[in-house]
Parts: structure tokens; sequence; C-alpha cells
């Protein structure tokens, strides 16, 4: 993958752009301690794409938001680990100097677009902020950036979208938007928890082929959050399976599909409904084929 | 029980949709749809975001007029019935929405809203209508204790389950199940696909899955269609339909599946 971009923004390219290490949360709920996300190590080089796959429930999208610094104070607390993104550890930096980091260097695109963008503004009030925000410039240059941002994504007729209002877009554009808001101040590592779980499948396929294209570009870094192995085979490097807090699971992402180590990472895999079937597959009637369920395999893995 | 109701199994198709249409003002959602959903299989209504999968899902169960054409339900037209023939037609053709969080109200137990239908059609009362939803929830891998809980309580894969067993209480012919698992982890997904499978062979179900993504119709399919902006353009047995398509449309739906590769599926 080409380094040469991130190496412009700080890194040495030879240590990974984000290394977790250890990381366990809790949530204080009513009812007692849930232990969310337990002594979870991660690491993600420049340019890889890294899935973090799980179910609801396994604590990858907590995992995301730990990086991002994101975990409500009141109930979420950090118990143990170190979040290093380039080098520096993000759980004891000031939070004017987080929020400076997010935003510039870390990339943030939700699930819900239309629920991440504001309905009273319109897409280029939008980008303008994130740009003027994190950047010194005049409105008209952050204009222009804004404009660069959507072509990058892109969007078609992006001149005249800058005017359009998210409710005049169709789902898989607002979500380009919401990519392009992500990447408009050209961050290392994008975070993108569960960004197609909500679009048809053609679009699905044109927003990670979107994603694929600017981590080939820019060299972007990013952190995919999915429930899909499907999506994983599409454009993972690498991945690491969670369940109930913990890894279960790491690796090229190519060896896990081909050879899952973990009995939970298999059940996985083979739970996602295919379309090209093997002849002996074929040759069981429709009506008795069966997905593997969870549960046949539960009690391989412990509880 | 109600009088109008016809006799089951007389004919081989159970549902049979000719030149179905729908405009809406001047927009056209459904352009002239035909198809036969034989009698204990599942046809798969194929489409993307407003290419009128889920008007046409409606029109069939009467539940959104239709502007032109016919649906014939077991002998009976529904797009020309009256009410009265509607109704007692509504209970032997139930529908499973994607979301069950926002298809019950939140403010009413789930065991009342699953009982519904038996009050509503006249089907059962008291202690009969609640051994009838005890029966079906435990069928579904629910418990008696969740009758009297609210929706909110419940997982993503339970609501679905809910909503399954809220559509059998009535013991229908056909069942519609609009996207069922698209809100759904692939575990769940896998849990609910297979109660679906299993239910169809207990009781003779038809059903018609209505879907974005080609890899359920692969799995649950005899036939099915594509529609595209209100046309079907392409249908027939899914054998056929997913590995010889006839149509760049269906291509691309093709394209889009995204499974973990062949090997690894087999290793």
């Amino acid at each position: 993958m080409r380094t040469a971009n991130a190496t412009t923004n700080g890194t040495t390219g030879a240590g990974p752009l984000l290394d977790v290490q250890d990381l366990s949360v809790d949530f204080h709920t009513d009812t007692g301690v849930v232990h969310a996300v337990r002594n979870v190590d991660l690491t993600i080089g420049p340019g890889e794409v890294l899935g973090l796959v799980g179910e609801s429930g396994s604590g990858k999208s907590v995992t995301s938001l730990a990086v991002l610094g994101l975990l409500g104070t009141r109930r979420a607390r950090i118990t143990s680990g170190r979040i290093l993104f380039q080098g520096e550890d993000l759980l004891t930096l000031p939070p004017k100097r987080l929020q400076a980091l997010r935003g510039s260097h870390v990339g943030m695109v939700s699930q819900n677009a239309l629920s991440a963008l504001d309905p009273s503004c319109t897409i280029g009030a939008h980008l303008v902020e994130v740009i003027r925000r994190h950047q010194r410039l005049d409105r008209a240059a952050a204009r222009a950036k804004a404009l660069e941002s959507l072509e990058l994504v892109a969007l078609p007729d992006a001149a005249r979208r800058l005017r359009s209002y998210p409710h005049e877009l169709s789902g898989g554009q607002r979500q380009r938007v919401v990519i392009a808001l992500a990447l408009a101040c050209r961050p290392e590592l994008l975070l993108a928890d569960e960004p197609t779980t909500a679009l048809d499948a053609t679009v699905q396929k044109q927003v990670l082929d979107l994603l694929l294209s600017i981590n080939a570009e820019l060299g972007t870094a990013v952190l995919l959050v999915t429930h899909d192995f499907g999506v994983v085979s599409h454009v993972c490097d690498s991945v690491a399976v969670m369940r109930r807090g913990q890894v279960l699971e790491r690796g090229a992402a190519a060896a896990v599909l081909r050879d899952p180590q973990h009995p939970y990472t298999r059940a996985l895999v083979e739970a996602v409904p295919r379309l090209r079937l093997s002849e002996q597959e074929r040759s069981v009637p429709r009506q008795r084929r069966r997905l593997p369920e969870f549960t046949e395999v539960a009690g391989g893995v412990g509880a | 029980m109600s009088a109008t109701v016809q006799p089951r199994g007389r004919y081989e198709d159970l549902v049979v949709v000719r030149d179905l249409r729908k405009t809406f003002g001047a927009t056209t959602a459904v352009d002239g749809v035909s198809f036969d959903v034989r009698r204990g299989q599942t046809w798969g209504l194929i489409g993307e975001s407003g290419s009128g999968k889920t008007t046409t899902a409606r029109m069939l169960l009467g539940l959104e007029p239709a502007s032109g054409g016919s649906v014939d339900f077991d002998g009976t037209e529904i797009v020309r019935a009256r009410p009265k023939t509607l109704l007692a037609l509504r209970a032997r053709m139930r529908m499973v929405f994607q979301d069950n969080g926002s298809a019950f109200n939140p403010r009413r137990t789930v065991g009342d809203q699953i009982a519904y239908g038996l009050h509503r059609f006249g089907i059962a009362e008291g202690r009969e209508a609640r051994r009838r939803v005890v029966d079906l929830v435990e069928r579904v891998g629910l418990e008696e204790s969740h009758l009297g809980r609210y929706v909110h309580e419940f997982s993503g894969g339970q609501r679905q389950r809910l909503g399954i067993a809220r559509a059998l209480v009535t013991d229908p012919d056909f069942l519609v199940l609009d996207e069922p698992t698209a809100a759904l982890d692939v575990s769940v997904q896998a849990q609910v696909l297979n109660l679906l499978k299993d239910l169809q062979a207990e009781r003779g179900l038809t059903m018609l899955l209505v879907t974005h993504n080609l890899a359920l119709v692969e799995h649950m399919c005899d036939h099915a269609g594509v529609l595209e902006r209100g046309r079907l353009v392409e249908a027939g047995p899914v054998d056929r339909l997913l590995t010889a398509p006839r149509t760049e449309t269906t291509r691309v739906l093709l394209d889009a599946v995204l499974e973990p590769g062949a090997a690894g599926a087999r290793a």
C-alpha cells in the first residue's frame, strides 16, 4: 500500500499507526458492572484495512468509540490499557489535543448517515465547518476544499450538491457525503462503524469500493467495524474477531477466511448465506438446506 | 371460523398476480407485474429501494389499493374485493416486517399483540387463545414469561421471532416476508431463516420473500423475479435466474453479493 502520504503526516512508517494495548472498558449500569471490552490488543499499520468483526454486544463498537475518545464518561470507564496513535497515548491526552486529533487525523463514518447530518444545513455548510475547525482557511478556500472532498467520493454533480440538503440525497449519496466529511482533513485513519449496513446491496458494494479506492489513493488506514464476513472478504487486509468483549482470533483476512482457527469464527463465516454453492451443497434440496446456527457451536466455544 | 374462507388446496398456484399496477399521481410505482406463487413454495421478489417491491407486496395482501390488474388468492380476487371479503382473507395472508421494533406497539404487551389476530378474526378467545399464543411463542423459541413484556425489552432476533409468531397465530396459508433479516446479525439471521424453513415444512406455508439480497433468494426461494422501477424485468426458477441471468439488472445484483471465498466456505 502507498505509505508516502502517511509519512508526510508525521509517521515514521516503521511502527503501527494505531496500537491498542490491553484495553478494557467497563459499563456501570443499574444492574451492575458490564465488562464490555476485555484486554483487547489491536494494531493497524499505515494504509492497512482492518476488519473488526463481531455481533451485537461483542464490544466492537465500544472499542472503536474508545479509540476516538468518544465513550461517554458517565457510565463507561476505561479500566486498563493504552491507545497509541502515532506513538501518543490517546488516553492521557488533554481533551483539547484529543479534539484536534479527531477529524484532522482520525475520521469517523457512522452507520446511519441521516442521523450524522444536520437536516437544516446544506452539504457545503457541513464540510466548511469541519474544514475550518481544523485548518486556518477563509470561507472561499474552505469551500474549494469542500468541493474537492465531494469529488474525491465521486458524488455526481458535486458543485450543485454543495447547496443540497441531506434529505435531497439518496441513502448512498448521503453515505458518500459522510465519508467526504470524515476525509475532509485527510486523516491517516478512518473509523467506519457498519458503514453500509443500511444500504442496498449494489450501493453497499459501491461504497465499499469507494473506501478501497480512497485507501489506495490516499493511503488512509481503515478500521472497519462489521458483523458481516462477506464485507470483510471484499475489503479487509486483516481481521480481528470479537466476542463478549474479547478478541478471539486475529490474522490476515484471507487466512482467517480460508481456515478459521476458532469455532466461533468458523460459525460466523459459515452463517453468511452464499450464492456460489458447491455441487455437493447444491445436491441438497433447497427445503432441507440449513445455515449453521451459532448455538450449534456454542458448546465448543465455552462460556 | 369465517364461512367465506375457500377450501384449501384447490389450485396449484395459491397466488396469481396479473398486470398489477400502482400509480401515485404521475408516478408509476408498479407497472404491470405478473407472476404466480405455487402452493407450499417460496417466491422471491427481488429489488432495491424504490423498485416497487414493498408496494407490490402490500397490494398482494390488499393493504394498499391497486390502480389496476388483479390478484387471485386461492380463487378470490383481492384487488376489487369488498372490505368484508378482504377481512375474511386477512387471517389467511399475513406479513412479517423488516423492523418489528416499530411494527409492535411499544405500550402494549407483546402477548396482547400476538393474540390480537385471534380476537379480530374471531378465531379463539380466552383460555383457547392463550394456549395458541403460548404454543406458538414456544415454537419460535421464546417463553411464556415473555408475553407480559414490551417490545423494547427484546433483542432484534427475538423481535423477529415475535413478528413471526404474530403472523402465524391465525394459521395463515400465505406469509409475506419483507426483508425479514435485514436488521439482524448474521448468526441471528441464520436462526430466523432456518426457523422459517421449518415452519414452512410443518405448516405447508406459501411464502413471498421481499429482499435485495440474492444470497437469501438462493437459500430460501424456488422461483423469483427481479423488479426494477416497477417492472418485473426477469423471472423464473431460482436455479436458472441466479446461474444464467438474462438481464443486466440481475447481473449487477449478483455481482453485489459479497461472500467469503468459496474455498473458505468449505474449509
